[in-house]
Parts: C-alpha cells; sequence; structure tokens
C-alpha cells in the first residue's frame, strides 16, 4: 500500500495569503498529502475554511493544529481546556521541566515539542518518556535547526536529538519528524526528511514510519474523537433515529 | 564495489556553476561527517544540466542515506539560497536515464 505522507509543522503565514498559498504547492510538489499550519487560538472558523479550501486546491488535506506555549502546569491546563475540541493537532512547546512534564501526562496533548538547542534544557529524559508512553504524546523533531544551524550549535543538536530518539525508543514513544519551516526553499522532500533521521539514530522503517504512519495516527484518532459519533473510548454512536 | 546513481532537481532562483554545486556538496558532506567521513562516500559528478537544474551523482551503495541526508542539509550553493531534491536512485546510469524518462 502506498504510504501516505504528512507534514504536522509547516510554520506558514496564514495572514499572507501568497506565501501560504506557494508553502501549500510546494508541499503537494514534493509528495505530501497531510500537512498541518499551527494557527493562533482565537482563528476564526471562516479563516481556517479559507487555508483548508487553499490546501484542497493543490490536492493536500488540511490538518488543523495549536501550538501552547505556556510557562506553568496551571496555564497548559486551562489552554487544553479551550482548545482540545476546536483543533485536531495539539502540540506543546516545552520551555520548562515542569510544563514538559504536565504536558506528557496529560491525554490530550498529541506533540511534545523541546525546541531549545541548549542541552541542559533537554526535558526529554527517561521520566519524560515513561510519562508520554502512558499517554498518547508524540515526541516532535523539527529539522528547521538542523539546517540552519552550522559547526558547534549543530553538533550539540544532533547530540541532544541522538539522546532523546533513543530514550524514545527504549521506552516506545512514537517519534514524528516534522519540518517546522517557513519558506519554501528550506522544505524537504518527506524520504528526505526521513534521511535525516540517519544523522540523529532513527534509520529505516522507523524514520519512514516518522514522516508517515505516526503522524497519520494522530490525525486519524484525534478526527475520530472530534467527529459525532464519538462518545468515549471504546464508545461510538452508530446508528441515530426515531428507533434508536 | 556497487554503486548508485542519483538524479537531482535542484531548486534555487539565481543560476549556479557546475563546480559550484560540486563544492556545496563537498562542504555539506565534510561538515557532517569529517574529511574521513566523506572519503568514504565516493562521490562524484556525472552530468549536470544548467538549463534544467538537474544533476546526476554518483556514491557508493553504502552511502546513500548519508549523502542524502548531507543533500538535504544543503541550503546554498555559491552563497545562494537553493535545494537539492532527490529525484531518484538507480543502480545503474541506464536505468536511471530510463526512470527518468
Amino acid at each position: 500500500m502506498k504510504r501516505t505522507y504528512a507534514d504536522l509543522h509547516l510554520c506558514a503565514n496564514i495572514n499572507e495569503q501568497s506565501q501560504l498559498a506557494s508553502l501549500v504547492r510546494e508541499a503537494s510538489t514534493l509528495g505530501y498529502g497531510s500537512v498541518s499550519i499551527p494557527l493562533p487560538f482565537n482563528i476564526t472558523d471562516q479563516h481556517v475554511q479559507r487555508i483548508r479550501e487553499a490546501c484542497v486546491q493543490v490536492g493536500l488535506d488540511f490538518v488543523s493544529r495549536v501550538d501552547l506555549k505556556p510557562r506553568f502546569p496551571e496555564e497548559l491546563l486551562r489552554d487544553l481546556r479551550k482548545v482540545r475540541r476546536r483543533f485536531e493537532i495539539v502540540a506543546v512547546m516545552c520551555y520548562t521541566k515542569v510544563v514538559a512534564r504536565q504536558a506528557a501526562k496529560d491525554r490530550r496533548v498529541d506533540l511534545l515539542n523541546f525546541p531549545q538547542p541548549d542541552f541542559r534544557k533537554a526535558f526529554f529524559d527517561e521520566a519524560e518518556a515513561e510519562l508520554a508512553s502512558n499517554c498518547l504524546a508524540s515526541l516532535e523533531v523539527d529539522v528547521k535547526p538542523l539546517l540552519s544551524f552550522e559547526g558547534p550549535a549543530r553538533i550539540r543538536l544532533l547530540s541532544n536529538l541522538r539522546r532523546e530518539i533513543q530514550t524514545a525508543k527504549a521506552h516506545n514513544v512514537p517519534t514524528v519528524i516534522s519540518t517546522g519551516v517557513s519558506e519554501k526553499l528550506l522544505m524537504r522532500k518527506p524520504t528526505e526528511l526521513a534521511a535525516l533521521g540517519v544523522l540523529f539514530g532513527l534509520q529505516g522503517e522507523l524514520a519512514k514510519a516518522a514522516v508517515s504512519s505516526n503522524p497519520m495516527a494522530i490525525i486519524k484518532r484525534n478526527r475520530d474523537k472530534l467527529s459525532w459519533r464519538f462518545v468515549a473510548p471504546g464508545i461510538r454512536v452508530i446508528r441515530r433515529g426515531k428507533d434508536c | 564495489m556497487k554503486r548508485r546513481y542519483l538524479a537531482l532537481a535542484i531548486d534555487s532562483p539565481e543560476p549556479f556553476s557546475q563546480d559550484a554545486l560540486v563544492d556545496a556538496v563537498w562542504t555539506s558532506i565534510s561538515r557532517l561527517y569529517g574529511e574521513h567521513g566523506a572519503s568514504q562516500t565516493n562521490f562524484s559528478l556525472i552530468r549536470f544540466d544548467v538549463q534544467k537544474n538537474t544533476a546526476v551523482i554518483r556514491t557508493n551503495h553504502t552511502s546513500v542515506d548519508l549523502v542524502r541526508a548531507a543533500l538535504a542539509c544543503l541550503t546554498k550553493i555559491g552563497g545562494k539560497p537553493a535545494a537539492v531534491h532527490v529525484l531518484r536512485i538507480s543502480g545503474t546510469l541506464k536505468a536511471l536515464t530510463k526512470k527518468l524518462n
């Protein structure tokens, strides 16, 4: 069966229609089937619909996503209550350890992203991976810093990523490789993202899964949950009518 | 020694020379794997079409993944922004040309 590839972190400027159109066209040319663009909290349904139409025009499936950047666990919980039913993907940018821990143990979080290249702030350790493996969170790796950093900064980044991926593999935490870019020339084919996985210890099938089956599983799971049929895990409406 | 041929499409808003492309690929490979690692890839440029911005390169079959990663990390050619995409990979030049056509 042919794989469907997804980029869950395409950082397009949603207010610039031409840039958005150019990026989604390029994503379609490069072979992606689904793209997810981070949206602000307060976006209107009409605006989301316009973005969805721009993606559909080039044959892409659009997935709504929100990036949460809380400073405290309480802020994260408050934000999750607000956004979980409105967006298909919820990612948490973990800038502090307490937020990272809270995000890993919350089943409403889909993606854990650690945007700081500083190795002292690498919060994806054994404890974090253990919490994430018991919930549904996946580890997201953006390749943008890999493309933009050079020299010692990239060496440290690769070292951190290798350690994080090793921990994720040991605890069966799914990994998702995303681009995280906002420029057309920094976009890469899904197979190239998988090839970049070689640099941080993600090879072969695992690397391919990180750009295809893992992100697609998150999308499917959340769409099922957001559908009117979903009642609770394991319970769904199968028919509605007068005789029910 | 088994070899692999990679057909590349280069996306760049500005024109560049064949030497600039080779230089950029070597720089990317040696930055990632060092001179020792770069020497084991057996990379060489076979063909370059300046009109279509396409190229064919050759490498060891054991180094394909490493070279692909290095090509993905390449963001500039001749100091100008660029992106290199792998179109096809094949074991022979003849088969690669056939696949591309």
